[in-house]
């Protein structure tokens, strides 16, 4: 340019080290990018919305089925589970603590054998009032659920108020009873 | 070393650490692995498999991906198609639930419409630059002998 090539000292212009300084931002930016914790959650979008309209046969022999119209009256965890998966088993002592607490906790087995889930029933506790059988997983992608265990806070209009989503911890306990009782008021 | 890892490997096989990994034993969803009889349909749900993420494996999508919840969409999605659904509208069923981050192929939205724009308005912005600069260099070829730009 004309200008620059006139002016005495040609380097100390500033513009000059605008490519350098947007150079800096750029490996600043994907530096962050790389360095900070991935979150793979992937909530559900549904919260907030009805439960959509579902009747699952019963999983088990023990305990019946789960339709939509049994979430009415009082606010429920609806606990999305299997058999096969190694989290829902460490969960167990949670949803156990849960239920004694007064919660009711219905269950969705996804892509169970119902033998299977008796025998993960009998070893883990049942805590369920009802299992209904996800074979094709087709309730855990109309509720937005994206793996197991995923617990959601049902209210007594059926109206989804919360996702938790992997295991219950300990100390997710009280925080889950307290979402039940703002889901009831 | 590596009759080592065999060594943990085995180990850990023995000690029941395997099922880290576990899955469901149940058979894959009817249309999981089965394409529609309908060719027609059949290629508006592959197009449409492949710009859907799966959730389990989530760099792939769920046409590429062999997770059980990846079989249980394509099933579900080749079923709807086959009952004539449009493939759109099972994207703005998906996004519904899962978000934007479900699909592959992005929207214009509030918070995306900078992606589309910016190449547009960098594109304008060159086209000025260049104007400037080549009207300048026409004008001193003008006043000059026509020579070599500055």
């Amino acid at each position: 340019m004309s200008d620059s090539a006139a002016s005495p000292v040609p380097g100390s212009r500033w513009t000059r080290w605008l490519p350098l300084a947007l150079f800096v931002v750029f490996v600043g930016v994907v530096t962050w990018g790389l360095l900070r914790d991935k979150d793979d959650t992937v909530p559900s979008r549904f919260i907030g919305q009805p439960l959509p309209q579902f009747s699952l046969p019963a999983a088990t022999d023990a305990k019946a089925g789960l339709a939509t119209a049994d979430f009415a009256g009082k606010p429920r965890l609806l606990n999305v589970f299997a058999s096969w998966c190694i989290p829902c088993a460490a969960e167990a002592p949670q949803l156990a603590a849960l239920a004694a607490a007064g919660a009711e906790i219905d269950g969705v087995a996804i892509r169970d054998h119902s033998d299977d889930l008796a025998a993960f029933l009998a070893r883990n506790g049942n805590p369920y009032t009802r299992i209904g059988a996800d074979n094709l997983g087709k309730v855990q992608l109309a509720i937005g659920s994206s793996g197991v265990p995923e617990t959601f806070v049902i209210d007594g209009r059926g109206v989804i108020r919360y996702q938790h989503i992997g295991d219950i911890r300990a100390e997710d306990v009280p925080m889950l009873l307290g979402k039940l009782r703002d889901a009831g008021q | 070393m590596s009759r080592v890892l065999l060594l943990v490997a085995l180990a850990l096989a023995v000690l029941g650490l395997g099922p880290a990994f576990a899955d469901d034993t149940m058979p894959p969803a009817p249309y999981a692995y089965r394409q529609l009889d309908d060719p027609a349909k059949e290629a508006k749900a592959q197009a449409l498999m492949e710009t859907i993420r799966c959730l389990t494996c989530q760099s792939q999508s769920i046409a590429d991906s062999d997770a059980s919840m990846a079989g249980d969409m394509r099933s579900q999605i080749r079923e709807r198609i086959a009952a004539g659904e449009d493939p759109e509208a099972i994207r703005k069923w998906l996004v519904a639930r899962y978000g934007d981050y479900i699909t592959y192929s992005p929207r214009v939205t509030r918070l995306t419409w900078p992606l589309f724009a910016a190449p547009l308005v960098i594109l304008l912005l060159a086209a000025v630059l260049l104007r400037k600069r080549f009207t300048r260099v026409r004008g001193s070829g003008d006043a000059t002998t026509g020579g070599a730009p500055e």
